[in-house]
């Protein structure tokens, strides 16, 4: 029983980190709170379920709701922070906000209110490990984010995108006279993360088999909370702290009741921003405050 | 008057209530997006004292504001360590566990709902409304408000001046708490029904709205905000299901054409050359 919830937990855990992983590569290099990630979670899920219902495989799914998203979120930064990249931080907070009403309306009207179900199941089967049964599905969510975070890793660590990426977020004006183009830099950190939301999204629409225009704000906004317990100035807090924010709301739902799920996860997060503003994973005092 | 338009009317009372209580916080430079959360404790408190502890609305209404102002500078004291986006996090996840709260809490009937209050009527909401824009009103005119706007600007410098920073922050968060809870009791006394779902994330955006859209420095901004969303949508009904779109969009180009909102304190000089807003 404790173990399958754990399984269960770190299934959930694994959405929640790319979603959380999608708002700190913005907020980690741009210091802006992007609220519009929580629809592109939601309607990378609807790209998925359009593709998956025109009975084409999941692999195709995941990469449409990737690309849409991405392409979403390229709209969001030109439209929703280029034109504020001065201004008090709350502003462009609001704009994204705008742009997460707009979202959600087009996706009520144009996929309707009700939950969007899938048909026939994509990944059918299920393996028994001793008293612990995952399914297909389950294994698929926990690899494709074990995938798509170590290919992130490998762009930000290893490749020049990456390199300008982390200049950008180290001192914007100095990465511009050193060369970096900057304008195009923020582009890429927007689109990635909408990718990374983008494929998010379609998991957990392929987990539940069902998605509804409310998904983001159910989901996303609690991967805000997750983002703050694992630290906003380091983009791998989101790495323990998903997982275990996920195992902690899972284990709340099973032994306490599913009312009180929202309440344990978002009073840890403002336990975590009290005790620990840094996050889990972040370092001395010095490397924050000055983001905001 | 017909009940549609009183309905209406009533509605932008208690929107405006609650931009206040935004904006009150917004002054000092910080964002709250958990004021649906003080609202909750409101509309939940005075129900309670007027259907269960027989108090009349008035005296349930003060004590209501009383209490929400203490939680809020108990709530605000720590948190006011946190600046801009984090604080903005902080309140909107103070907000969310509030509704959770209420959505257990069985007494207060958990996610069923509350019922049970006497309906008010419109000229009881604006007479709350037009005391407390007033007030506030009177505070813009005071010396009060320069150390407000000192704290703003650059609260190092506010410090170093000899002003308080902390005290003018929390206090400014405790005073919004109230004026969101007066916006929650009259909300429930207006609708006679309340539910957890009633004060969600989405209620603090509508707070928030309002003051970005009508003005975010002026006070009559606020009233200038409330009037936009609650009419309208109204106006807007020929886009029918669009109108969030419509107004998602409206709220981008207000920010990239006039940042301040609406109603700014140039604009207010013109229209009254002699005032001193």
């Amino acid at each position: 029983m404790l173990i399958q919830q754990l399984v269960n937990g770190l299934t959930l855990g694994a959405v929640y980190t790319l979603i959380a992983l999608s708002f700190s590569l913005v907020m980690g290099i741009l210091g802006v709170l992007n609220l519009a990630i929580a629809e592109l979670f939601m309607l990378g899920g609807y790209f998925g379920f359009a593709v998956l219902m025109a009975q084409l495989p999941l692999p195709l799914a995941l990469i449409a709701g990737m690309a849409g998203a991405a392409l979403v979120a390229a709209i969001v930064e030109r439209i929703g922070y280029q034109p504020f990249r001065a201004a008090p931080v709350v502003t462009p907070m609001l704009s994204t906000l705008g742009f997460s009403i707009i979202l959600q309306n087009v996706a009520t009207n144009v996929w309707g209110s009700d939950p969007l179900q899938l048909t026939d199941e994509v990944l059918s089967g299920r393996f028994n490990i001793g008293p612990v049964s995952v399914s297909a599905i389950q294994l698929t969510v926990l690899g494709v984010t074990v995938l798509l975070v170590a290919l992130l890793a490998f762009l930000v660590q290893r490749t020049s995108i990456g390199r300008a990426l982390r200049a950008v977020a180290e001192n914007r004006d100095v990465a511009r006279l050193l060369g970096v183009p900057a304008g195009r830099i923020t582009l890429i950190a927007f689109m990635l993360s909408g990718a990374l939301a983008g494929a998010a999204g379609v998991l957990i629409g392929v987990h539940y088999a069902a998605i509804t225009p409310y998904i983001g704000v159910e989901i996303g906004l609690k991967a805000i909370a997750v983002m703050v317990v694992g630290g906003t100035t380091r983009i791998w807090g989101a790495l323990i702290a998903g997982p275990l924010m996920g195992v902690v709301e899972v284990m709340t739902v099973a032994y306490g009741g599913s009312q009180i799920r929202d309440f344990v996860v978002y009073g840890f997060m403002i336990l975590i921003l009290l005790l620990r503003p840094q996050g889990l994973l972040g370092g001395g005092r010095s490397d924050q405050g000055q983001r905001v | 008057m017909s009940v549609y338009d009183a309905g209406l009317l009533s509605d932008i009372g208690i929107l405006l209530l609650g931009a206040l209580s935004v904006y009150i916080i917004l002054a000092t430079g910080q964002l709250s997006l958990g004021n649906a959360g003080f609202m909750g404790i409101g509309a939940y408190l005075t129900s309670w004292l007027t259907v269960v502890a027989g108090l009349p609305i008035t005296a349930a209404l003060i004590v209501a504001a009383l209490v929400s102002g203490a939680i809020g500078v108990a709530v605000g004291f720590p948190a006011l360590r946190l600046k801009g986006i984090y604080l903005a996090m902080a309140t909107l996840g103070f907000g969310e566990m509030v509704r959770s709260f209420f959505q257990n809490f069985s007494a207060m009937g958990g996610s069923e709902g509350f019922h049970g209050m006497h309906h008010v009527s419109t000229g009881y909401i604006w007479t709350w409304a037009a005391i407390v824009l007033v007030l506030i009103m009177l505070i813009e005119a005071s010396p009060i408000w320069l150390e407000i706007r000192a704290v703003r600007d650059d609260e190092t410098a506010a410090g170093l001046v000899g002003l308080n920073p902390t005290e003018i922050k929390v206090g400014a968060f405790g005073c919004g708490a109230a004026v969101a809870a007066i916006a929650g009791g009259l909300f429930a006394h207006h609708h006679v029904y309340i539910e957890p779902g009633n004060f969600s994330f989405e209620r603090s955006i509508d707070f928030v709205l309002a003051v970005i859209l009508g003005g975010s420095t002026v006070a009559p901004g606020a009233l200038a905000g409330a009037v936009i969303l609650v009419v309208l949508p109204e106006y807007l009904r020929f886009l029918a299901d669009w109108r969030f779109a419509a107004f998602g969009a409206l709220l981008i180009g207000m920010l990239l054409v006039r940042r301040q909102g609406l109603l700014d304190r140039a604009l207010l000089r013109f229209a009254w050359p002699r005032s001193r807003a």
